[in-house]
């Protein structure tokens, strides 16, 4: 927009002139404009991600009030408030008492507290089931690999943040989280002690981690968060959303609503749902009442002694693996009891994360850009290790809940830990194959419905004797739909040796993605081919009636249709 | 919630079927409950019925005598606290061979208990069954109680008394519906795998803070709903169930809305 434009009515409101200073300035309104214009997809799986967002906003908003009451202080005082009954005149930290006063004398403390706690677990569900989406659909695809590694990152973030701010209260449960994550750093070889002393500031538990974790948890972290947030959302918009495979929808098109008002008010309506829903939690359901734990003490463990769900795979790692794995070097002791299931696993687990996209790309060989989604069934592969992933971390968090498994179900809590164990070497292939072999299995279902159409149950018997049952044909939108994918094939790679006879370089590496890539798409159904629906329409003419409607509109009703430009 | 109800109410339901027996008989009972003196000096004619309930009911196991068979220890020596507490509670006499002896129903009335506890007391002295003013939470400090309860008690039983497992099948039960004097009791003689809590460990007046702490745990959270006080993965649970279960059925109602 130019600003000698003639044309344009110079303002007369106040809050017009306004407007037009600012736009002369910085283009906000081309901006806007532009950005009321955009066209949003519709699907209630698009809205997963919200619930991550805005149970983030209703996280800053309660921990706000939060920081007005909390003293991050390991002083140690005697608690001299009535309530609660059990706390009083016990010694404990600044920060557990500033944590009862808060609950117990301030009004709509307790409220606040629990509001934020339950947000912070909402949270972390709202990004898993969030990555579930993008993961099973393919969204992660070019070009919103980079979204994706800002995506994990966050919810790496996320994961600090909640065991930062489950510490803060200075209680035994989290206290004891606390002690596993020094037993955890000091596992590391060679620099673990070190760096515990580093953390601590000394000697476990000492006197400055709760001030370390407080600064950490509400400056760094929400810091961090909310410029990655940011990062997330601009590329969201850069890149455009996906949309689900339909017909009319391709790469270069996004079908859907207009941001204002449609989908503003959608999303609106949406934050105020999950802030209703978390401040309902807060205000019915007790959350970490951690009078009930009592101040931190070194000493005691309760039992059903766990840490917040997203934490638990962790958890359930260390309970799984066995002792015994301990072992001692020239007078080292290599703690592989601790090293194993709290830094390999994850480590494991968290790279998975990372470089999916980017092996997937690998062994496809497909440098194009991708904005329809896929359908899970179509990718098998990756559904299945998707699903094999899954099937690890519950199997882990459930193994971190193995007492509670126990008293619950009347079972030995030995039983349970040695069926954890294998379950967590056998579980996943096992889900990884069923889930492979259900996807094929549906895929050559839509095979069979775009070659033959639907059963009618309509047998009609011709005049020479012949039975055939009719069947109707799909229509235009359920073929799209089953039609329009793409089964990649196993990379094919040049020759060992070029021309002339001489080895060529890398071709080693090119052998081993290969066979990674015949991993992923040896066994695979092929869309229907145009010409194979005409071949099996010619062969089967008579047991076909017409589609009883015309031929469908592609792109109906309001919908706007955004063009990539 | 449903299954998580059911199963509570299967767990439970034997104590709280317990708990109202003993609500009923309560009262009659003070009147009964023989005083740690009275204890020893228990009338001759309780002891005959005792003895014969016993040889009814508990020989099989223990002896004719008391004095321990293959299947089950010597009760000569561990007073009537212990047969109390065992009874009462309808551990004894023991059904089924598990991992541990359950709590259950009690078979014995307030009488023959009563009586089975006087005639193990006779065989041999032992830690006789507290009186009503030892175990009466009012006069207990919750505070005291609570830091006592967490270094004796949490690491089996959890933090607030919810019960924990133990190894090959055995638990900690829950304490929020076990009755003062049990618990009292159940410190007095360490039942199963339960260690010992001696007069010397926990003194009578130590012993009723915690059951004052206890009590104090039935009153329910300040923070609403307590979700069976199972700690984070319980939490944890209801976070996906209720949480993510609004939140995502709203989504799919606001995406459904406009198409
Ligand atoms: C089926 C066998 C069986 C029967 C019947 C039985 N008991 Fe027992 N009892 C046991 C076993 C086994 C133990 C040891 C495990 C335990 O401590 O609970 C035991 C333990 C006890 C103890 C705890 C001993 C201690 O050291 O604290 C008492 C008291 C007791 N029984 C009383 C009785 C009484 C009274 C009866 C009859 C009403 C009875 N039992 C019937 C098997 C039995
Ligand atoms: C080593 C673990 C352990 C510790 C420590 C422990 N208990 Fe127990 N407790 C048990 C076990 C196991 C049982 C079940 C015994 C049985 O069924 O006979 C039990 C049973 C009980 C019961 C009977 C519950 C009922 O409903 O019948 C009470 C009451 C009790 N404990 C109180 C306490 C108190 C109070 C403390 C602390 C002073 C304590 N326990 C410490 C393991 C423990």
């Amino acid at each position: 927009m130019s600003t000698t434009t003639p044309t344009a009515a110079e303002p007369t409101t106040p809050v017009g002139k306004a407007a037009d200073y600012l736009d002369q300035r910085t283009k906000v309104g081309v901006l806007t404009k532009q950005l009321v214009r955009k066209v949003f997809p519709d699907h209630w799986s698009f809205m997963l991600g919200e619930i991550a967002l805005f149970s983030f906003v209703v996280l800053l908003i309660s921990g706000v009030f939060l920081t007005m009451f909390f003293e991050p202080s390991m002083a140690l005082v005697h608690y001299e408030n009535e309530h609660p009954a059990s706390m009083q005149g016990q010694l404990m930290s600044v920060a557990f008492a500033s944590t009862l006063d808060m609950s117990f004398e301030v009004r709509g403390g307790l409220l606040m507290r629990q509001i934020h706690h339950w947000s912070a677990l909402v949270f972390m569900a709202g990004i898993v089931v969030h990555m579930m989406r993008v993961f099973f659909t393919g969204a992660f695809r070019k070009p919103r690999e980079l979204n994706w590694l800002v995506g994990t990152m966050l919810m790496i973030l996320g994961l600090l943040a909640g065991f930062s701010g489950y510490s803060l209260p200075d209680d035994v449960l989290s206290g004891n989280g606390l002690r596993i994550a020094d037993g955890v750093i000091k596992s590391i070889p060679i620099i673990g002690s070190y760096t515990s002393y580093f953390v601590f500031g000394g000697e476990f538990p000492g006197e400055h981690i709760i001030p370390r974790l407080f600064t950490v948890h509400i400056l760094l972290i929400p810091a961090l968060l909310l410029a990655l947030i940011g990062v997330h959302l601009f590329l969201m918009v850069l890149n455009k959303h996906t949309q689900y495979p339909g017909s009319g929808r391709t790469d270069k098109n996004v079908v859907g609503y207009p941001a204002v008002p449609v989908f503003a008010t959608k999303m609106a309506g949406n934050f105020f749902i999950i802030f209703g829903v978390l401040a309902l939690m807060g205000g019915t359901m007790a959350i970490n009442n951690v009078w009930n734990y009592g101040p931190y003490d070194p000493s005691p463990v309760g039992a059903g002694a766990q840490p917040d769900w997203y934490m638990l795979f962790l958890e359930g790692s260390l309970r799984l693996m066995p002792g015994q794995t301990e072992i001692v070097i020239a007078g080292y002791t290599l703690s592989l009891n601790v090293l194993v299931p709290a830094v390999i696993i994850p480590g494991l687990l968290f790279t998975f994360l990372f470089v999916y996209p980017f092996i997937e790309a690998k062994v496809t060989g497909d440098k194009r850009e991708h904005h329809v989604l896929d359908r899970p069934r179509n990718v098998p592969t990756r559904t299945g290790l998707g699903v094999a992933f899954l099937t690890a971390f519950i199997i882990l968090a459930l193994a971190g809940s193995n007492d509670l498994i126990a008293t619950h179900f009347d079972m030995s809590i030995n039983a349970i830990t040695w069926a954890f164990r294998i379950l967590f070497f056998v579980g996943p292939w096992f889900a990884f194959w069923i889930t492979k072999r259900i996807c094929l299995g549906l895929q050559r279902k839509d095979r069979e419905l775009v070659l033959h159409g639907h059963e009618t149950g309509r047998i009609v018997r011709f005049a020479n004797g012949e039975y055939i049952e009719v069947h109707r044909p799909l229509d235009e939108h359920e073929r799209w739909l089953r039609v329009n994918y793409e089964a990649h094939a196993p990379l094919e790679i040049e020759p060992a040796t070029d021309a002339r006879g001489v080895r060529r370089r890398g071709y080693k590496a090119d052998r081993r993605w290969q066979r990674l890539s015949r991993f992923f798409f040896e066994d695979r159904v092929e869309p229907v081919t145009p010409s194979e629906l005409e071949a099996a329409h010619s062969h089967g003419e008579h047991d076909e009636l017409e589609p009883s409607h015309g031929s469908p509109e592609l792109v109906s009703g309001s919908r706007s249709v955004e063009q990539e430009h | 919630m449903k299954a998580l109800a059911a199963r509570r109410h299967h767990r439970f339901a034997p104590v709280v079927l317990l708990l109202l027996a003993l609500l009923v008989t309560g009262g009659v009972y003070a009147a009964l409950a023989p005083s740690p003196a009275q204890a020893d000096t228990a009338s001759t004619e309780d002891i005959e019925t005792g003895k014969k309930l016993f040889q009814a009911n508990c020989a099989t196991c223990h002896g004719p005598n008391a004095e321990g068979t293959t299947e089950a220890p010597s009760l000569v020596g561990v007073g009537a606290a212990a047969v109390d507490f065992q009874v009462s509670t309808g551990r004894m006499p023991m059904q089924m061979s598990g991992p541990q002896a359950a709590a259950k129903p009690p078979q014995m009335d307030e009488e023959q208990t009563a009586a089975l506890a006087a005639y193990v007391a006779s065989l041999g002295p032992g830690p006789a069954i507290p009186t009503d003013e030892q175990v009466d939470a009012a006069e207990g400090d919750a505070a005291e109680g609570m830091a006592l309860f967490r270094t004796n008690c949490a690491m089996c039983h959890n933090a607030v008394g919810a019960g924990g497992a133990l190894s090959e099948g055995k638990y900690a039960p829950a304490l929020l519906e076990t009755s003062d004097r049990n618990i009292y009791q159940a410190m007095l003689t360490g039942p199963q795998s339960m260690p010992v809590f001696n007069d010397a460990t926990l003194t009578p007046k130590e012993k009723r803070h915690i059951i004052a702490y206890v009590a104090e745990q039935r009153d329910g959270s300040a923070g609403g709903l307590s979700l069976g006080n199972l700690g984070p993965v319980s939490e944890g649970l209801w976070a996906w169930i209720v949480g993510l279960g609004l939140i995502i059925g709203a989504a799919v109602w606001i995406g459904a809305k406009s198409s």
